[in-house]
């Protein structure tokens, strides 16, 4: 069981649902954000290109911040998602420095948070807040063990990317280009 | 042109526009705790090689750093915390693959030995025996006849303790500032210099002095060898190491870094410490101070500068 | 008048009120073992049928809320056709407009205290009994018609309700003239009818999408920008034609940078390839259309080169956008786009967008333009209307072809004129802030002045709440009970509107206001139920359904009873137009003096040293509705102006620097506003997102943030045909230093 999320940067138009609606989901409090939304642009008026894409923990299996974390509060479960069990958390900043995405911050509750890639929700059976709300359905989240997941097929099919892979973590978040 | 931007606000305090996780407290610690191993190391190497009676101020007197040293360094490393209350998760488990647990445990393990090493001389120290409390005696007694074994323990500790640091940063591949393989080895020579600068503030005799202005001078060559080398390794590395590097050389913090670390904190006092050597009247105060404060800007600027470089954006 | 009567109350008096929603402290205590999206998911939650009033579309959604009744997530419903069970980020973000501790909390009173003019707070029955006394003497002085209503949305629903029972029809809203007007009348012009709301657009299906200026993707009207994801998925084409580099222009195989205020001459010149290389929809316009001949003869000299030296396209690719939207046929959509108020000849420009939808045979057809159906919801009864002497159709007389209220007219009523017929007194403003809506702020102030008396009614302390004579507390959508939603759409549909959390603070739903006011002026029969879901519950038996299967799903879909949704093969299909054909020639506009088919004329170009100033939406926003959101303004909390490369070194601007504008009629911007340098803007103009530059300090997040761009716009272009206010024409300079002495909020 390998859990992975696959945008298609192609359809996404940077509206910022999938920020919000993780907001709402996981009582992420306002000034802080587990996922975010980038633009490239590149070229000059008029030959121009845009990029938009929704950015998170890339969950990866290569995972620095799980390598650094001097209490095994970031762990990673069942399915590949990486995982901080607050009440293990420290806070002593050293995941947050490891990870090339800079997916994590400090919650104002002292323990590190990012996104968990709504686990609670995975084990229902649903899929995570943000690629449930994404209205233009951009976002895709399944097993890339399984050959016949969705997920699986678009990376068979599509052209991909992921992001700093010269960082060798192995990330699970692949953008279809 | 090219754009590269956040449209969602993101904003998170402490991680944008760059990371400020880590503060003075780690820098603060960063150098107490190599100048603790350079300490332990000289005393321990000295001890082991029996000639305390030659070297008595690295044995008996610089050795009473250490333990403020570390205890002020793990006050500041627990206030640096964000969640402190459950700082004894850190001693429920050892990760071998975090450098920051093998800290923990090395720490836990080395400061009461450096408390327990101070005890060895307890007496020495507290002359008039109707000072000296009991059981701190009784302590005495029983840990002077492991002095030797205590020193073998330690060496290894210390150079841990100096390294593992560098390690620590080193393993941060996602900050390209610190992600090179000579930080290890940078940091404990840094520290070991440190250590014998302070040696030198507390020498006893004259040829102690020289000695360990010897050594410091031989330590102080071998760090500005492995600074260039790093800024070279990094020169000749990715875009994103080849911006960190700018940042200290020809960026904001040319000035610190070469102005403080490298020529207040290593060439100045080797010049000094070569003079001293060739035979000229010194203050051998002036180098080993100005080395002290060398080596607390280094970690300020590595730890500042490491925070300012990241991955993407 | 040496003291200005209706000063806008900018400082208030009242005390801060509002008490900080739950503070986050450093945890002192050991928190639970999992993160706070397990901790989130295992509180029980109740859920409630709401639809959405973030912004216009409505979709339907549920409200969860906690054990303490608060309101913590929204999420879409999944048979909604408005929306599939994904709400767009204003409708996610929702909750913010629930929790939002700066809303209005006690209806307020303007008085004067010190000579200083403020707002105190009053009672419910305080404010209701003043407005019902000022609107009985103002009726009896002048007739109920001169109190006008202003209203956008569910509240102005009640509110149309009871001004009709009081006897006026002088009711507008900005979103027809000042937003969608001219594209109604200029499809009614040709097909016999509007586009309407939601449009009928088949993206899903479509292989060619033309977006002229629309910006979908930046505006998040839901089921479009998911049906042309969907379109992508498929490989349908996008022709985006915008002198800004927009996100549907990324996503296009097409992008044509057009020079802006040139569309028409692009869209003429599309005719003409259209029907001189024979690649018109024949059989289609054969069987439906009037008028081809002399559409033919007209778009002669129209030619691609003739279009580019206006438009500066090359002629290859007006040729090639052509034949590809030809290829595609009928499975295309020039799309009408939304707010077309450009620059004063809009009714045409629309009207070029639908004679070319028909030359390529796509209304009515799969892919193009389905025929919309909504099911009627029956009136709850209530005693007929009384007569009105005069309404919004005599005010907009002027304007032959106007179909709504428009706005600016009802302003314009209200300045006293020796020889207005139609005098307007007073005003009462719902659901609309109409200082960031309604250009030219100088005529808006003079008109607000005359006033005898004016009614705010919000769930925010928006900027034209401080010109108020009462200010109502409005619940917010999530808190109240509204009118069942029934739009037009491939299918009938209707929605619900229950209350899912308690109002908070002294805030009450429209419907309550309509209602007490109503009986202040003894109306009570046409209020004849005490809570408003009675209402919706008698309304849903009649039509076959009950109060408590809406509850359960929120919404309820109908079949259609009106045919198919397509024209059918061999039918004999009549349009609504007079002829009963599409009218290619539209006898209608010659009858009335306006050219029956759009000819080009060319608007003022910017001077040198000023940029055109171009506005638009951004997708976490409505406006001025959400820029105080909490969570919508996490978001975006300001807006930027978008400035070329080229400009920015010429002008020597670094990105991220504050500037002032100043505009052609010498009007400065009261706050400054961030460069964004980027190569997504052509460099005769600048660009940035509506809704921003709030005034009032009471919206503690976004007081000051960002220009707003109504200010700025002081020159209006009105639509001869239907009187929408056309607002692309004024141009800014671009100030570094800040050219207020003392700086004013």
């Amino acid at each position: 069981m390998r859990y992975a999320m696959v945008i298609d940067t192609l359809k996404c138009v940077g509206c910022s649902d999938c920020v919000v609606a993780c907001q709402t989901e996981n009582n992420v409090p306002v000034g802080y954000c587990r996922d975010w939304i980038t633009e490239v642009v590149d070229g000059s008026y008029p030959n121009v290109e845009l990029e938009l894409k929704s950015e998170r923990c890339n969950h990866c299996e290569n995972a620095p911040c799980v390598r650094c974390c001097p209490t095994g509060a970031s762990h990673i479960i069942d399915g590949g998602i990486v995982l901080v069990t607050p009440e293990e958390c420290i806070g002593c900043g050293a995941c947050i420095e490891s990870c090339p995405y800079d997916a994590r911050f400090q919650h104002p509750e002292g323990y590190v948070d990012k996104c968990t890639f709504c686990h609670h929700r995975v084990e229902k059976g649903q899929s995570p807040a943000c690629v449930s709300v994404c209205p233009t359905n951009c976002m895709y989240f399944g097993d890339l063990d399984d050959p016949n997941s969705e997920v699986s097929n678009l990376l068979r099919n599509r052209k991909f990317k992921t992001l700093a892979p010269e960082a060798g973590t192995k990330p699970h978040v692949y953008y279809l280009i | 042109m090219q754009e590269e931007l956040f449209i969602s606000g993101r904003d998170i305090p402490n991680i944008d526009p760059y990371l400020q996780i880590w503060h003075w407290p780690i820098s603060v610690y960063l150098f107490l705790g190599g100048l603790a191993a350079g300490i332990i190391f000289f005393s321990s190497v000295i001890t082991v090689l029996g000639k305390e009676k030659e070297y008595v101020g690295a044995v008996k007197y610089a050795t009473l750093v250490p333990p403020v040293a570390l205890s002020l360094g793990l006050l500041a490393l627990v206030y640096d915390l964000t969640h402190p209350l459950y700082t004894y998760q850190l001693y429920t488990t050892i990760r071998l693959e975090s450098p920051m647990s093998w800290g923990a445990w090395v720490l836990l393990i080395t400061t009461p030995l450096t408390f327990m090493w101070v005890l060895t001389y307890y007496s020495e120290f507290v002359k008039n025996s109707s000072k000296r409390i009991g059981f701190l005696v009784k302590i005495e007694e029983f840990l002077v006849p492991y002095r030797k074994q205590m020193a073998y323990a330690l060496i290894p500790l210390s150079i841990i303790l100096g390294v593992y640091t560098g390690i620590l940063l080193s393993a941060f591949n996602a900050r390209p500032l610190w992600n090179n393989a000579i930080l290890g080895p940078l940091f404990l020579t840094s520290g070991l210099s440190t250590g014998a600068a302070t040696i030198i503030l507390l020498a006893k005799s004259s040829a102690e002095r020289h000695l360990f202005t010897r050594i410091d001078l031989a330590l102080i060559v071998l760090e500005l060898g492995l600074i260039v080398h790093m800024i070279m390794g990094m020169h000749a590395g990715s875009q994103v190491q080849l911006e960190a590097m700018q940042l200290l050389v020809g960026g904001e913090f040319t000035l610190m870094f070469f102005g403080f670390v490298i020529i207040l904190g290593l060439l100045v006092p080797a010049s000094i410490e070569l003079m001293e050597i060739l035979g000229k009247k010194v203050p051998a105060a002036v180098p080993a101070m100005l080395i002290l404060l060398g080596g607390l800007i280094f970690r300020f600027v590595m730890v500042e500068a490491g925070q300012i470089t990241r991955y993407l954006y | 008048m040496d003291k200005s009567r209706r000063s806008f109350i900018r400082i208030s008096a009242l005390g801060a009120g509002g008490v900080a929603m739950g503070t986050t402290g450093l945890g002192l205590y050991p928190v639970s073992f999992d993160d706070t999206g397990v901790k989130a998911s295992s509180v029980p939650l109740t859920r409630t049928a709401t639809y959405c009033e973030v912004c216009f579309w409505k979709c339907a959604a549920w409200a969860y809320t906690d054990d303490k009744g608060d309101v913590v997530k929204l999420i879409g419903n999944e048979i909604d056709p408005h929306c599939y069970g994904r709400l767009c980020p204003r409708g996610t973000g929702g909750v913010g407009m629930y929790s939002d501790n700066d809303r209005l909390k006690k209806p307020l009173i303007r008085t004067e205290i010190d000579g200083e003019q403020t707002f105190r707070e009053a009672t419910w029955e305080e404010a209701l009994d003043l407005i019902a006394k000022k609107f009985t003497e103002i009726s009896q002085a002048h007739g109920p018609e001169s109190i006008a209503l202003l209203k956008h949305g569910s509240p102005g629903k009640h509110l149309e309700h009871l001004f009709k029972a009081m006897g006026s029809d002088t009711i507008a809203e900005p979103a027809y003239a000042q937003c969608r007007g001219p594209r109604e009348t200029g499809f009614a012009a040709t097909f016999g009818s509007w586009v309407g709301s939601p449009e009928p657009t088949d993206i899903r299906d479509t292989r060619c999408l033309v977006l002229i200026g629309s910006h979908i993707g930046e505006n998040m009207h839901n089921t479009q920008v998911q049906e042309m994801s969907d379109a992508i998925d498929q490989g349908a084409t996008i022709i985006t034609v915008d002198p800004r580099f927009s996100t549907a222009a990324s996503k296009s195989k097409y992008w044509l940078p057009i020079k802006p205020a040139t569309d028409i001459a692009l869209l003429l010149s599309w005719m003409h390839v259209l029907i001189y290389e024979d690649l018109y929809d024949k059989e289609y316009i054969d069987k439906y259309a009037l008028g081809f001949r002399q559409l033919k003869d007209h778009v002669r000299t129209f030619t691609p080169e003739w279009a580019y030296g206006i438009t500066k396209i090359k002629p290859q690719d007006i040729r090639r956008t052509a034949r590809e939207m030809a290829n595609a046929a009928p499975a295309v959509i020039v799309h009408p786009g939304r707010h077309v108020t450009w620059y004063g000849d809009d009714t045409q420009r629309s009207r070029s967008i639908a004679i070319l939808n028909a030359l390529l045979g796509s209304w009515g057809r799969r892919g193009g333009f389905y025929f919309k159906e909504s099911i009627k919801v029956p009136k709850y009864p209530h005693p007929e209307y009384p007569e009105h002497k005069w309404g919004w159709k005599e005010l907009g007389k002027a304007y032959p072809l106007a179909q709504m209220g428009i706005t600016t007219e009802v302003i314009k009523a209200s300045i006293p004129n020796g020889d207005n017929p139609y005098p307007v007194k007073a005003w009462m403003v719902a659901g609309t802030n109409i200082t960031k809506s309604i250009p030219n702020k100088k005529l808006l102030e003079e008109a607000i002045e005359s006033l005898d008396f004016m009614v705010v009614m919000d769930t925010m302390p928006m900027d034209v709440t401080g010109y108020a004579d009462v200010v109502l507390p409005e619940a917010t959508y999530l808190e109240r009970a509204d009118g069942i939603r029934s739009a037009t759409n491939r299918e009938p549909s209707v929605a619900v509107r229950l209350p899912a959390a308690k109002p908070r603070f002294d805030s009450k739903p429209g419907w309550w206001v309509a209602k007490q006011i109503g009986e202040r002026l003894g109306l009570s029969d046409y209020f004849d139920y005490e809570d408003y879901e009675d209402v919706i519950k008698w309304q849903l038996e009649q039509m076959g359904t009950s109060l408590t299967e809406l509850e359960r799903t929120g919404v309820k879909m109908y079949p259609r009873k009106s045919g198919s949704m397509y024209l059918e093969k061999d039918e004999a299909y009549e349009f609504s137009t007079s002829s009963g054909k599409i009218e290619l020639y539209s006898q209608e506009l010659k009858e009335l003096g306006f050219d029956p088919m759009p000819v080009y004329q060319r608007h003022p170009e910017p001077p040198a040293g000023y940029y055109r100033l171009n506005y638009g939406r951004a997708p976490m926003h409505t406006f001025s509705r959400t820029a105080n959101n909490p969570n919508l303004n996490d978001l975006k909390d300001e807006n930027r102006l978008w400035v070329n490369p080229k400009v920015a070194r010429i002008l020597d601007l670094r990105n991220g620097q504050e500037v002032w504008l100043k505009n052609q009629d010498g009007v400065i911007s009261d706050f400054s506003i961030k460069v964004r340098v980027t190569e997504r803007i052509r460099w005769d103009s600048v660009y940035m997102v509506h809704g921003f530059g709030h005034t009032n300090k009471k919206l503690t997040r976004a007081v000051g943030k960002g220009i707003n761009d109504t200010q700025m716009i002081s020159s209006v272009a009105v639509d001869p045909i239907m009187g929408g206010t056309g607002m692309r024409g004024n141009f800014v300079s671009i100030l570094s230093e800040n050219p207020h002495k003392t700086v004013e909020i």
